[in-house]
């Protein structure tokens, strides 16, 4: 593995008529890292993905990928990088183990050349080889795509929303799948619209409208919430909500599942203070008791946080 | 040339696959031979035909049971009068008929002038036309043989149609049906089956990977040129088993050719297939831009001839058009290359132009 940087991202720009889909994208991924660019849909994951993988050409900026231009380097890059796009991109007609060989042969390699890299994953879909990858469950369809953009032994893998639209059960197993090839020393760039994700990656960027919002260790991202961070329970979840929002010194109040997440507008509070003047304000617009109690706040906090700051 | 074998037998794959198509495919030339050789006739046989005969005599015996005899006709009967005769044709029970005067032997023997008339159903022109012509030859014969000896000059013309003397329209069909079926299975197919990994988003991975998009194209087309010479063949083949078509010229000169045609084909559906995004977008381009010119603008249902002139001057670039005139000039005239080497070379540039325009077209990048 070389020592220099898995991916470099300088200032990308891409437009695609009115939108602008990356906006002054910078990042690096060093060499081994499992990095996760996390964003809801329509906030510019594929396009970045697609300039990685030389598939578009950004409009400004640059990147280098395993050190080499994205856009001069193309046929060098298209050897190394294993690439797995974000819609099902396999061929539904053709058994597992065709869908494999051929895109062996597109990178003019054998399956059997691949069997040690493979082998993690092939073991779980080696039951089903002779089926049409059509009729295989979603979770196998992506750890099926996954083998396929492993099967020429990629120096870097770049995944775009691997797990959306898969079970629970089978997203754990895949980001299983994720750790192993990671410790192996493979780089990975993984998409997700999914927040939970983010923890399972070495760092995360936060994604929204073109922008990169943050980007850092996942239990930096929490630990770097500006502001007090409260949970509240209790009573009527959206009469509650009302009445936080009115709150004078109230920064930002989401629901957060059964609690609400309520970020303080002043920076240096001490939390336990802000919280006795909850239960105090609430108390007084007579909805009665209700739990208030500080805590870190994680991606999920940081993402809305940034992305109001953003709005403002 | 391990990722152009990979591709040809994942398209092959893909191909065995969807039995549906395979089956249509396999079974279209067969269908259109035969839906063009019983249904789709120009040539003409039995005619339902009526012959008025106010006074039976022994000449008008004759001329009755000549057109009996003729595979042409079929006399459905023989009336006094031509009363009936408006009502026959609107239900169109009869769509011929011959009426003869009064006292036809006295007449001819006595060397008068015979007003015969003539009536036919000329609500498709080409037919109507056919069947006038047939009905006049039996007319001449019988009145050249009826009539004693030769007073004055006549001529006698003897006709004779050269390649085809029965006039059979299989003949000239067969040739246009190799042009179709092959603008189906090549241009057709090639076209669609492209849009579809743009469509189902597998051309993404094609391109992320090292292959070169010639290198795409050549494994894509390969299985479906296999599948060009097969409908020629089966073409070929039904024809002469259940028409009788003769091949008069070289079979390999004529399989070289349909190949070039092939090869054209192909790159008219690579060319259709780089900018049509989605299949149904292919297909409606392939049916109205290359099937229609095929079947209208290539001499292969209508003759050339017959055209507007802007639609003769277009027909000039239906390679289709060219492609026929091989065809026909290797099965029914025996001719080789010597007479059919400019359609050929027209035929060849058309192929290099088209083959040109598709991979300039061809990207290495999503947009």
């Amino acid at each position: 593995m070389s020592q220099g940087l898995a991916v470099e991202a300088r200032g990308l720009q891409r437009r695609f008529g009115d939108t602008m889909a990356l906006d002054d994208v910078s990042f690096d991924v060093a060499p081994g890292e499992l990095f996760g660019v996390i964003g809801p849909d329509g906030a510019g994951k594929t396009t970045l993905f697609r300039i990685l993988v030389t598939l578009l050409l950004p409009d400004a900026g640059s990147a280098r990928v395993l050190e080499r231009d994205v856009v001069r380097d193309l046929w060098e890059l298209r050897r190394r990088i294993g690439y797995m796009p974000g819609r099902f991109s396999l061929y539904p007609d053709l058994s597992v183990a065709e869908n494999l060989g051929f895109y062996a042969a597109l990178f003019d390699t054998t399956v059997a050349a691949a069997r040690e890299t493979i082998a993690p994953i092939w073991r779980q879909l080696e039951p089903f080889a002779g089926r049409r990858a059509g009729a295989l469950s979603g979770g196998m369809k992506q750890k099926l795509a996954l083998c396929c953009a492993l099967v020429h032994r990629p120096e870097i893998l770049l995944l775009d929303e691997p797990t959306t639209g898969v079970d629970a059960v089978s997203r754990r197993e895949f980001w299983d799948l994720l750790g192993r090839l990671r410790a192996k020393g493979l780089p990975i760039v993984v998409s997700t619209p999914y927040m939970d994700e983010a923890d399972l990656c070495d760092r995360v960027t936060l994604m929204q409208r073109g922008k990169l919002l943050v980007t850092d260790r996942p239990a930096e991202i929490g630990r770097r919430y500006p502001r007090p961070l409260l949970a509240v329970r209790g009573g009527s979840i959206l009469g509650l909500l009302g009445i936080l929002r009115r709150f004078p010194h109230a920064a930002a109040v989401w629901p957060f599942g059964a609690a609400l997440h309520y970020t303080d507008a002043r920076a240096g509070a001490a939390p336990e203070g802000v919280a006795a003047e909850l239960r105090a304000y609430v108390a007084s617009a007579g909805l009665g008791e209700v739990s208030v109690e500080p805590i870190a706040a994680g991606i999920e906090d940081a993402f809305m946080w940034h992305m109001a700051e953003e709005a403002a | 040339m391990r990722p152009i074998l990979g591709f040809v037998r994942k398209e092959t794959l893909h191909l065995l696959r969807d039995r549906q198509t395979l089956a249509i495919l396999i079974l279209l030339p067969l269908v259109q031979v035969l839906i063009f050789g019983f249904a789709v006739r120009t040539d003409v046989r039995e005619i339902p035909i009526v012959v008025v005969d106010p006074t039976p005599d022994v000449a008008t015996l004759e001329l009755r049971e000549r057109v009996a005899a003729s595979e042409r006709f079929r006399l459905v009967a023989v009336a006094p009068s031509t009363r009936e005769l408006d009502s026959q044709f609107q239900e169109g029970s009869v769509r011929q008929a011959l009426v003869l005067p009064r006292d036809v032997e006295r007449r001819l023997g006595r060397g008068d002038t015979l007003a015969v008339q003539l009536l036919t159903d000329g609500s498709d022109p080409n037919t109507g036309g056919i069947m006038q012509g047939y009905a006049t030859a039996v007319l001449r014969r019988w009145h050249a043989d009826a009539t004693p000896a030769a007073r004055g000059l006549r001529i006698e013309v003897a006709t004779r149609m050269r390649f085809n003397p029965t006039l059979e329209s299989a003949h000239l069909f067969v040739p246009g049906l190799v042009a179709f079926v092959l603008t189906i299975v090549s241009a057709l197919m090639t076209a669609i089956s492209i849009t579809r990994e743009k469509e189902t988003g597998t051309m993404e991975m094609l391109l992320v990977s090292p292959i070169r998009p010639a290198a795409i194209v050549a494994g894509k087309v390969t299985p479906y040129i296999a599948l060009g010479f097969v409908s020629v063949l089966l073409v070929l083949v039904a024809a002469r088993a259940v028409f009788e078509v003769p091949l008069q010229g070289s079979l390999l000169l004529l399989l070289a050719e349909s190949g070039l045609y092939i090869v054209t084909s192909l790159a008219l559906g690579i060319v259709i297939s780089t900018r049509a995004p989605t299949q149904r977008t292919a297909m409606l381009a392939a049916l109205a831009g290359l099937l229609m010119p095929t079947l209208m603008l290539s001499g292969f249902i209508f003759p050339l001839e017959s055209l507007p002139s802007p639609l003769q001057a277009l027909s000039h670039i239906v390679p289709a058009r060219w492609f026929l005139v091989v065809v026909r000039g290797i099965m029914l005239k025996g001719a080789g290359l010597p007479t059919l080497w400019q359609e050929t070379l027209i035929l060849a540039g058309m192929t290099v132009l088209l083959l040109i325009a598709g991979s300039r077209r061809l990207t290495i990048r999503l947009d």
